[in-house]
């Protein structure tokens, strides 16, 4: 069992959770992510380690909820536990020295961009940051990616908070007055799809992390397979970082939509029950 | 030597051989309960009773594990079933489920005399009598251990033959602790294996049998990313460590449509059924598709588990396409015939050209050719070639692949100097030494898929080289396998 030390909303649907897992911590790498389950008929999804403190034994989590598991979740509270929790998996960010290097965050994503632009950061790098969000509420985590770039760019799709506009707009300008050696885009894939586009055109190599759809993130299923460079790739133990340019994302947007029917019945069930347990009504287990 | 029963040979082979009851093959084929019910104390009875208790039994030659058949045959005849099944376990610590899944028709009753001129024992039906029996009468008492010794002993992965070195070292004294990536324990036997094969139940009392003798399981726990072997070694004082992570990682054809919405492998989709048991969905999280027309491509054991659970998921329709004939089917016997009797439709000599789909780039169906057998090939078999001009496009949703699997792969990448053949299989000895000191392997991870049982002999061999190698004679197991030779694949 892992237990919740710290849980805090940094946004109305996003939370950070401290969580006890004392053989992960020392262990986590940029770029890593667990597996977690919220309850013993739960299924297993991936989320990135953002951070870790190994004296005290705890990670560090941040989650928006989507469907059922990530609203499930983010109905924790301190002192309660998660019951797996396994990792750290997937490769680490190979990380660079003597670059310059544009990290671009959108959505949840920069919650997984936050660790690889601080090692990046604290490797030597001259790193600038663009984090995207659609309105102002949204925004995530400004202060530490401020912390950890030399310059932050904030975009938001409505105008509301910095630059009007997309994370790809910032990054064209950004492309034309600065010489980038590389990019990092992490969030939603028609973002990263969008992000790889502009800097292909400008021949700047990309990193991209794919969101696959996991089961048991150790390579045993398949389900978390991608096509990059036309070759198959299993995002959890090849990835989920690849070379953007050679990613097949439209094969992955579309493989993401796999359990939409079922997702959408599942978080019915979910809220409806919910609501039962709001109004205090006894809900079967 | 003194028999155990009063009938005369002649008389023993006048005896049928038991029929086990079966669910209906209709009903069955909708519910995901036991299929084989196993027999009555009374068919039990007469079935051992049919042992000719050879002066040599030759039925132990044909068990990987050597499993002294005869003498747990008479203790039967005379009606100590619970001595029957412990004379099982000393050679073979999982009788219930070795009783269920292990190729019988191709071991020990291949080779029993009985099966000469009349119909062999069946060893493996009255092993699993016993298993069940002693288990439904709680009559279980771990086996007496050895003293407790001071040093401890990793093993990785909780599949069969990890399970098996655990027991055996346990037993031995040592303290023992599995480390399992998942968060459910038994590898194959919990996310592979169907439940109408193997009941979770049935896997639980095994596992719980484990866990008596004093073998520590820790889930959730990926060697090579929570800890590497080097720091199991070195932090966490582990002497030696047994690696029995299995081959998991699956393969695919590689042919145009796999990235289309409605193609699994089997693995994933037993896993999602099994291990995340998607057939209560959405009494629980995890959905898997199901068409009403499924294909799944392959003739293993993974095949038919994953055409028999299509059909249970409410397939209207379930083929299976091979692109060989019936003959060179790899699954058990047993599981071809109940597929059959199920409704699954045999598409034998075809081979997948590619998957087709619709707009939404679900699976619409499957473009095949059929094939004809050809010459030997280098494993002895006939090799299929196509026949031009005979490809047709069968109407599918599901399409499901089980074609061969792969070692996973994380302990290999993360160990220096393990000293993996194709495919990432680990290189052993005859001890099953790695070329890591201290390091041992076996199961599907050395073999690239075999069996449960096979699995359990490496383990078990493993066991008794950690054994020697713990007692100090280090030398004697020895390092770098130079001399390793590739253990036979299945394909
Ligand atoms: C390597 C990796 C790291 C991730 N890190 C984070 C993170 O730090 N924080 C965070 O909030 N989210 C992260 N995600 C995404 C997260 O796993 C999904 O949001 C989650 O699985 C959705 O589950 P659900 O039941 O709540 O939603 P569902 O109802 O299952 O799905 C809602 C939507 O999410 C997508 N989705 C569903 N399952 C997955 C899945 N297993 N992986 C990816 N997308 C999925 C679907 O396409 C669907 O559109 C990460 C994903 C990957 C692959
Ligand atoms: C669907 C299916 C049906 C089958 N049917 C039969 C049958 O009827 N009869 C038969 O004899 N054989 C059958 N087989 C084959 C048989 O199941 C295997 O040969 C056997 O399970 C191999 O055992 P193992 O212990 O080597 O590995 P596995 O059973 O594969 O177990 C390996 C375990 O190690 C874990 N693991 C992997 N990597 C790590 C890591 N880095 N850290 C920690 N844990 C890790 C895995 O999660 C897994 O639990 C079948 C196989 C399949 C897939
Ligand atoms: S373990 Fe398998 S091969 Fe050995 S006797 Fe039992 S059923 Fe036969
Ligand atoms: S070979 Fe057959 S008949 Fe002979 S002892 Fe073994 S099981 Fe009995
Ligand atoms: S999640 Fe199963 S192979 Fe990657």
């Amino acid at each position: 069992m892992f237990k919740i030390r710290e849980k805090e909303f940094l946004s109305p649907t996003i939370a950070r959770f401290v969580i006890e897992a004392p053989f992960i911590a020392p262990k986590r790498k940029p770029g890593n992510f667990v597996i977690l389950r919220v309850s013993e008929r739960g299924e297993r999804i991936p989320i990135t380690l953002v951070d870790s403190d190994p004296g005290a034994g705890t990670v560090t989590l941040i989650v928006q909820g989507i469907g059922k598991t990530t609203k499930e979740l983010l109905t924790k509270n301190v002192g309660d536990a998660i019951p797996d929790v396994v990792g750290p998996l997937g490769k680490p960010t190979p990380i660079h020295t003597n670059e310059t290097i544009v990290c671009v965050g959108g959505g949840v994503g920069t919650a997984e961009l936050l660790p690889i632009t601080r090692a990046l950061h604290a490797a030597g790098n001259i790193v600038y940051s663009i984090v995207g969000a659609r309105s102002r509420d949204l925004i995530i985590l400004e202060q530490e990616m401020a912390a950890a770039s030399d310059e932050l760019f904030m975009t938001t799709d409505d105008g509301s908070y910095g630059r009007k506009g997309f994370v790809t707009d910032q990054l064209r300008d950004l492309l034309t007055s600065r010489k980038v050696d590389t990019v990092y885009a992490i969030g939603p894939l028609p973002m990263m799809k969008a992000v790889s586009g502009v800097t292909k055109d400008a021949g700047v190599k990309t990193v991209v992390s794919l969101n696959a759809l996991m089961v048991d993130g150790t390579g045993m299923c398949g389900g978390c397979r991608v096509s990059v460079g036309g070759k198959m790739r299993f995002a959890c133990v090849d990835g989920p970082e690849f070379n953007a340019h050679e990613v097949d994302f439209d094969e992955l947007i579309i493989r993401n939509r796999s359990y939409s029917e079922h997702e959408r019945e599942s978080v019915q069930r979910f809220e409806e029950s919910h609501a039962c347990q709001a109004r205090g009504a006894e809900v079967a287990p | 030597m003194s028999t155990a029963n009063a009938l005369k040979p002649s008389q023993r082979m006048k005896i049928p051989r038991a029929k086990s009851a079966e669910q209906d093959a209709h009903e069955r084929a909708c519910n995901f309960l036991e299929v084989a019910l196993g027999f009555s104390v009374e068919q039990a009875l007469s079935e051992a009773t049919r042992c000719l208790e050879c002066k040599d039994p030759v039925c132990m030659t044909g068990c990987p594990v050597n499993v002294d058949i005869r003498s747990f045959l008479q203790l039967m005849m005379v009606e100590d079933y619970a001595g029957a099944v412990r004379k099982i376990r000393e050679s073979n610590y999982l009788p219930a489920i070795c009783g269920r899944v292990c190729p019988q028709e191709t071991q020990c009753e291949a080779v029993c005399t009985m099966g000469k001129k009349h119909e062999p024992v069946a060893i493996g039906k009255l092993e699993r009598f016993v298993a069940d029996y002693e288990s439904l009468r709680g009559l279980f008492v771990p086996p007496a251990g050895a003293p407790q010794r001071a040093e401890k002993v990793a093993i990785v992965g909780s599949g069969p033959s990890g399970l098996t070195c655990a027991a055996e070292l346990a037993q031995k004294g040592y303290q023992v602790t599995v480390f399992e990536a998942l968060h459910e324990v038994g590898g194959v036997l919990r996310y592979g294996i169907p439940e109408f094969r193997l009941p979770r139940t049935v896997l639980d009392m095994e596992i719980g049998r484990v866990k008596d003798l004093g073998v520590e399981i820790l889930t959730n726990f990926v060697v090579g990313m929570t800890a590497t072997l080097d720091e199991l070694m070195d932090t966490w004082g582990f002497s030696a460590i047994y690696l029995g992570t299995g081959a998991g990682s699956p393969s695919f054809m590689e042919i145009p449509g796999e990235g289309l919405i409605g193609v699994y492998s089997a693995n994933e989709f037993l896993t999602r059924v099994n291990l995340m048991r998607a057939y209560a969905f959405p009494d629980t999280d995890t959905p898997v598709r199901i068409g009403k027309h499924v294909a799944v491509i392959g003739g293993g054991n993974t095949a038919m588990d994953a055409v028999r659970t299509s059909l249970r998921l409410g397939a209207e329709k379930a083929y299976l396409v091979y692109r060989r004939s019936r003959t060179e089917m790899p699954a058990r016997d047993e599981e071809i015939h109940h597929a059959e009797e199920e409704g699954v439709e045999f598409l034998l000599l075809t081979n997948p050209l590619r998957i087709l789909g619709n707009e939404k780039h679900e699976v619409r169906g499957m473009e095949c050719q059929r094939m004809e057998l050809g010459e030997p090939d280098s494993s002895g078999r006939r090799k299929p070639v196509p026949i031009p001009g005979s490809e047709f496009v069968l109407e599918v949703e599901t399409v499901i692949e089980a074609v061969g699997q792969s070692p996973n792969p994380i302990v290999q990448s993360t160990t220096p100097g393990l000293k993996t053949g194709r495919k990432g299989v680990v290189e052993v000895g005859e001890k099953q030494e790695t070329s890591r000191r201290g390091v041992f392997a076996g199961g599907d991870l050395s073999r690239g898929g075999a069996t449960v049982i096979l699995a359990m002999k490496d383990g078990k061999t493993a066991a008794a080289a950690i054994d020697e190698y713990l007692n100090g004679k280090r030398d004697l197991v020895v390092v770098a396998p130079e001399t390793a030779v590739p253990q036979t694949a299945r394909s």
